[in-house]
């Protein structure tokens, strides 16, 4: 279809849309913006009759990769190391994809534009296809890779692992709440725009580097879909400051969800790029340096800073604050290094860092052996089983930490954790801008004016509470991370699939009892507590080259 | 002049090297080593489908694996997608399966394949000058009342179903409902972009005639209202009941197959029934996993008579409104030149199958009685 005949078409297809007069739509999801006084904004000029057949074609050429990938072996040369992350990833993204797709009503509820409402339509049919391809590839991963345990019970372990509910704020915060908060600013203003860089196009290229180029064919497909979603969430934006109101809840939502998205995303995607990773050119660029292209000059200074002149407050605090905690706090290195820790209660094998990977992140990240090496050389002398329990149970200096109320990483970055007790229980934040959410941000009023429709953090929000006091044995089992034969855990701390002896099994982790440190810490007396509190930002946490 | 001592020294490209792994499935045995299907549901049949596997529990549930619950809720409290967005109840939701297996390759190939067909039918008509052999009064026919319909398409596509797949409680329903949404809207814009190809072919064709039919023409009066009504529903189920079971084969097909598809060709029109058929299509698609997920409702073994009992209301207030949004279409019957239809000869055919629909779902007393 010509551009010229698009026009046309677009123009045409906006008759469609009427003023009702014998009843109106129903309205099933608040939101507490207010869109009365907005002029409306186009998003990109989109229609079905041509948009069927692109997307076919875009299909066909993922479905011939796969073809290919498999006539030509791909998995010969595929990095067990990155595979084994992919089981977290992908058992995460497709609930993002199909929680999109559910929150375009509640932004074509919330915004009286027909002719967005078009372009929000066809974003959940892009969703509806994100989710189920993104599934299909976790499938093709399942029959063709070596180690299919994990693979095989992707999305029950999505929804009962110890990393899943990191991975589902990136989802659920999409579709619960008020309307907008969740369907455009959290969704699309930030999510879309800015993370789905370095979800869709950064970690591709460190899967093609892995031998794996079926990812980026799939993300790179998924991807060339998000430019309309992103200006779909461009248009919303704009129709929202036309209404003075609106300001203050732009500036709560865009605090809120950038610094969730960052908590939640760094830590996952940071981590996969970072330590599931075998390409260790010095000249490629790291996740810090992926994050400053993509995140800070692409999103932060080419499309966020520029919207101050329609009055936007921006976060620039946050974002500053972010850069310092990946480049300055090690971020990143301290997620990979809990999820390292509780390797027995996930639900893939996770590789040790070799002197090589040493080498490189010294290089990347100066001070880095200092700060985490002796740990990656206990982790690698405690992987197989035997005469040792799993690393979380051995005294090598490492704490296991509290996890953050709201964005549920744990509180790594230890001098910035927030104790308060809200809502009758003491809780732990990773940072004070995820205190504020909790406390001031997700509440029915805020600075003094109610939000009714603002949404509420529920659930049973410390994954450690579930399990509290239980031998790690029977959590295994509850869980169901146990293979085929009935005993050999799916996680391994190693990737030795040669040698039966060394695979862990429930026997050789059982008699260790899992403790939550929110149960602990609400048990505590208030001198204890003080004092656990002092010790725990006090402690630097690095395991002595001496264990 | 540049000379070979001034050439700059190429650089060492830099890039991955590939390394040979073999890391393929088979290429070691050990436990779990053949556990190549996922094992977190159970297949309708024995082998799961590749639809189920791409479909099932990426939507999760507090009553399946959740172990934490919803970890966001709307402002009371509810998170995720409560069981209490409708008045019926199942036992378990999770058996639905959508007959028509609707993932991603299936959404695409069926869609483009339909525009493909509608936008080589009218190549083929302009090429033939098609347009131009209509008569006055066909073409006031088709500029009104097949343009007027688009509306109804629209309606119920925005603001029913694509709406209504947030609420579902369970991603197999919800995928159906936004591929039903899907439809809806992509018929609505073939029928609003085959009105702009006949606009531009047929000058005296009124490209926006359909705007004040469906706005004020009394006959259209009755669907219009009916559409307005349809997307006020709040409880997703009855929207879909509503909708797919008492709307469409009560008004959709009495307009679309048993008058348009009808008379058409009779009128020297062989385009509009290829673009109008198309929409035909679709609600079979629509409507053969409607009747599996009511079927699955009506008959659950616990909750069925209660659900039939909440259907029997539903058709108590649906069946009427689409019954008289039916009969003011009749002045439609009158309107072409060529007439090979009474309008009770099509209205009797859309209400036996209406019942016969309502006997396969139980609900063939509840709906006796109330299609005169």
């Amino acid at each position: 279809m010509s551009r010229q005949s698009l026009s046309k078409a677009h123009k045409k297809i906006t008759e469609l849309s009427w003023e009702p007069t014998f009843a109106t739509p129903a309205n099933r999801f608040a939101t507490d913006y207010r869109f009365d006084r907005a002029p409306k904004k186009d998003p990109l000029k989109q229609v079905l009759r041509s948009y069927f057949p692109m997307e076919e074609e875009k299909d066909n050429r993922v479905y011939g990769a796969m073809d290919g990938a498999i006539r030509g072996n791909m998995f010969r040369q595929v990095q067990q190391r990155w595979m084994e992350w992919q089981k977290l990833f992908l058992s995460i993204i497709p609930f993002p994809e199909i929680s999109a797709a559910r929150a375009m009503p509640m932004a074509i509820g919330a915004v009286p534009n027909p002719q967005l409402h078009n372009g929000l339509a066809v974003q959940m049919i892009d969703e509806v296809r994100h989710s189920t391809i993104q599934m299909n590839l976790k499938r093709l991963y399942m029959n063709h890779y070596i180690d299919p345990a994990g693979f095989d019970i992707s999305e029950k372990a999505f929804a009962n692992c110890y990393a899943g509910t990191i991975g589902r704020q990136f989802g659920e915060g999409f579709i619960t709440g008020d309307a907008i908060t969740a369907a455009n600013v959290y969704l699309t203003l930030v999510a879309e725009t800015a993370f789905t860089n370095t979800l869709f196009v950064a970690m591709p290229a460190e899967a093609a580097a892995n031998g794996d180029y079926l990812l980026p064919t799939v993300f790179h497909s998924v991807q060339s879909d998000e430019s309309r979603h992103i200006s779909n969430g461009y248009s919303i934006l704009l129709m929202a400051l036309a209404d003075e109101e609106n300001r203050q809840l732009l500036e709560r939502d865009l605090r809120y969800a950038w610094w969730n998205n960052h908590c939640v995303v760094d830590a996952a995607i940071g981590t996969f790029i970072e330590y599931g990773s075998k390409d260790r050119r010095k000249d490629r660029d790291s996740y810090a340096e992926m994050w400053r292209r993509w995140i800070y000059d692409d999103y932060y200074r080419s499309y966020l800073m520029p919207l101050e002149k329609y009055g936007l407050k921006i976060p620039h605090d946050l974002v500053e604050q972010a850069w310092h905690r990946i480049w300055d706090q090690g971020y990143v290195h301290k997620v990979a290094q809990f999820f390292a820790t509780g390797w027995p209660v996930n639900f893939w094998r996770i590789d040790g860092m070799t002197d090589e990977d040493f080498e490189w992140f010294e290089s990347k990240y100066p001070g880095w052996y200092a700060e985490y090496g002796a740990w990656w050389e206990a982790y690698n002398r405690l992987r197989h089983p035997g005469a040792n329990k799993p690393i979380a149970f051995e005294d090598v200096g490492y704490q296991y930490p509290h996890r953050c109320w709201t964005c549920m990483v744990p509180c790594l970055i230890r001098q910035d954790m927030v104790v308060d007790k809200v809502d009758g229980q003491w809780r732990t934040y990773c940072s004070e801008t995820c205190a504020w959410t909790d406390t001031t941000a997700f509440r029915p009023e805020y600075e003094g004016r109610p939000t009714p429709s603002m949404g509420r953090l529920t659930g049973k929000r410390e994954w450690e509470t579930v399990y509290h006091g239980q031998d790690l044995a029977d959590i295994v089992t509850d869980l169901g991370y146990v293979r085929d034969d009935g005993k050999t855990l799916v996680p391994q701390p190693h990737l030795d699939l040669d040698d039966p002896k060394k695979l862990w099994t429930l026997d050789d982790v059982r008699g260790n009892t899992f403790v939550s440190p929110n149960v602990s810490l609400n048990e505590m007396s208030d001198e204890e507590r003080e004092a656990h509190i002092a010790d725990y930002r006090g402690r630097s946490n690095i395991t002595p080259s001496t264990v | 002049m540049t000379t070979q001592a001034d050439k700059p020294v190429k650089e060492q490209r830099s890039f991955p090297k590939p390394q040979f792994t073999d890391a393929e499935a088979g290429a070691l045995v050990f436990p779990s080593s053949g556990s190549r299907a996922f094992n977190y549901y159970k297949p309708q049949k024995m082998r799961a489908t590749m639809y189920e596997d791409v479909t099932f529990d990426v939507q999760p549930d507090p009553e399946r694996h959740l172990l934490q619950g919803w970890i966001y809720g709307f402002a009371d409290g509810d998170g995720g997608y409560p069981h209490d967005w409708t008045e019926l109840r199942s036992g378990d939701w999770h058996r639905f399966r959508d007959p028509n297996e609707e993932w991603e390759q299936t959404i695409y190939r069926n869609n483009a394949n339909v525009v493909r067909q509608i936008q080589q039918n009218l190549s083929n008509a302009r090429k033939a000058e098609a347009y131009q052999q209509w008569t006055p009064t066909w073409t006031r026919f088709v500029e009104r009342n097949v343009g007027a319909w688009m509306h109804a398409e629209q309606g119920l596509g925005m603001h029913v179903f694509v709406t209504i797949q947030r609420s579902a409680p369970t991603n197999m329903i919800n995928n159906a409902l936004a591929v039903n949404g899907t439809h809806k809207l992509r018929f609505a814009q073939d029928l609003a972009l085959y009105n702009l190809d006949i606009e531009e072919q047929l000058p005296s064709f009124d490209g926006s005639a359909h705007i004040a039919a469906w706005q004020s023409d009394p006959v259209w009066q009755g669907v219009r209202e009916t559409v307005e009504r349809l997307t006020a529903i709040q409880d997703w189920a009855e929207a879909t009941f509503a909708a797919n079971l008492v709307f469409e084969p009560l008004v959709g097909e009495l307009f679309r197959s048993h008058l348009v598809m009808q008379i058409a060709a009779r009128n020297g029109d062989f385009t509009t029934p290829a673009v109008i058929g198309a929409g035909d299509g679709d609600y079979d698609r629509d409507l053969r996993w409607t009747r599996a997920l009511f079927d699955l409702v009506f008959k659950d073994e616990e909750h069925g008579g209660a659900n039939r009992a909440i259907a029997a209301c539903w058709l108590d207030q649906w069946v009427p409104l689409s019954l008289d949004a039916a009969r003011r279409l009749q002045p439609l019957w009158s309107q072409a030149d060529e007439k090979v239809l009474r309008f009770e000869d099509g209205l009797d055919r859309a209400k036996d199958r209406f019942v016969r629909l309502m006997d396969g779902l139980g609900l063939g007393s509840s709906a006796e009685g109330m299609n005169q």
